[in-house]
């Protein structure tokens, strides 16, 4: 399987920091009020991150 | 591929007004995942709400759309579903808004046995007007206006509904995800009143005052206390104090009311 491509929409994300704690494989970071994904070769496409984020900021790609 | 979100929102007016870390708009992910597995129509569809954060939700979906007066959603939603059987009829709205000032149309719903799928966000307190008590914010919690701790009992939702006569309720927490979709498909599904309480998290106006150092904390919170409705059937009442019982808690058939009232139609014409 191809490694997911992980979409972060910077005008929604608000920041929570929900998606980096549920991340199993610690992919993403807080970068102040913004999330970043500083290991996306370690995403194994859980969705957790999309599945939990309210505000539709991160999307995971799959295709 | 990622789910397509955007097919369901209307252009434009993201991103939505809630806190960072509400748990509103998962629990919004959710309704229109569920909607989709249902492959609802978006014509023959009716979203309608009262006040409150939680109610501001069907400002943002491409269905038709109701943002009633606090309290109300529900009778306005009896009266779509009266005028129009066909349509698929959900509301949405907070504790407050359900089982506080509208808490009456709220029973009157489930005694009657609408065909009708009703998502309660219950974040247990009035998260809109700053962080008031609701009826179902814990004893002993604090809010705006119970600086020194909630004195009161507090309002089991779901308990509620199957007390008044809804033929499906369910219950999950934000931190549940799928689980959101799940029950409320099951829910839009049934034929009859369903009630999905979705326990959510308000870390503006509960979380700060309640100690929760971050929503996060929240979250976890929900995933230590809740129990699936099979294992809870296992263990003691002690055991479960305090505990989250999650999943369908109850289902039923029971004449739904449109039918009954085409009834009533039916036979008025003949005399
Ligand atoms: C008749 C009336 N009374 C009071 C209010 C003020 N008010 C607005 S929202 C709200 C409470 C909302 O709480 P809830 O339904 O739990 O939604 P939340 O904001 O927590 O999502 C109140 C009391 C109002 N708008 N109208
Ligand atoms: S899909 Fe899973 S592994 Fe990948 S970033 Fe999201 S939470 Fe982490
Ligand atoms: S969950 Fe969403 S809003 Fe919160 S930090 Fe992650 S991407 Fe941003
Ligand atoms: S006040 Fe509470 S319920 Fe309202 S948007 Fe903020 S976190 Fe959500
Ligand atoms: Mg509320």
């Amino acid at each position: 399987m191809n490694t997911p491509r992980l979409e972060i929409i910077e005008q929604y994300c608000k920041g929570c920091s929900i998606c980096v704690e549920f991340c199993p494989t610690n992919v993403l970071e807080m970068d102040g009020f913004l999330v970043k994904a500083i290991r996306p070769d370690a995403c194994i496409g859980c969705m957790q991150c999309e599945l939990r984020c309210p505000d539709f900021a991160i999307r995971v790609h799959k295709d | 591929m990622a789910f397509d979100y955007d097919k369901y929102l209307r252009p434009g007016k993201l991103p939505h007004i809630w806190c960072p870390g509400c748990g509103h708009g998962i629990v919004f992910k959710g309704l229109l995942r569920a909607i989709d597995a249902c492959e609802l129509e978006k014509n023959r569809t009716a979203i309608v709400s009262g006040i409150g954060c939680a109610s501001r939700l069907p400002g943002y979906v491409d269905f038709n759309t109701l943002h009633t007066a606090h309290g109300r959603a529900a009778a306005f939603a009896t009266g779509i579903k009266m005028a129009q059987p066909d349509m698929n009829v959900l509301v949405v709205g907070g504790d407050g808004d359900g089982v506080a000032i509208g808490g009456n149309h709220f029973i009157h719903a489930c005694r009657r046995n609408i065909d009708m799928t009703y998502v309660i966000l219950n974040n247990f307190i009035y998260g809109m007007t700053g962080g008031q008590f609701s009826p179902c914010t814990p004893t002993g919690d604090k809010a705006s206006t119970t600086p020194y701790g909630n004195p009161d009992p507090t309002f089991d939702i779901s308990k509620l509904a199957i007390g008044a006569g809804a033929t499906f309720v369910a219950r999950t927490t934000a931190y549940h995800a799928t689980q959101i979709d799940k029950l409320i498909a099951e829910g839009i599904r049934h034929k009859g009143m369903a009630i999905i309480e979705v326990l959510d998290d308000c870390p503006t106006t509960y979380g700060r005052r309640n100690k929760f150092r971050s929503v996060v904390d929240m979250m976890k919170r929900f995933k230590e206390l809740a129990v699936p409705v099979a294992k809870a059937a296992t263990m003691s009442k002690e055991e479960l104090e305090g505990k989250i019982v999650t999943g369908i808690l109850h289902r039923e058939e029971r004449p739904e009311y449109c039918e009954q009232y085409a009834e009533v139609v039916k036979r008025a014409q003949n005399l």
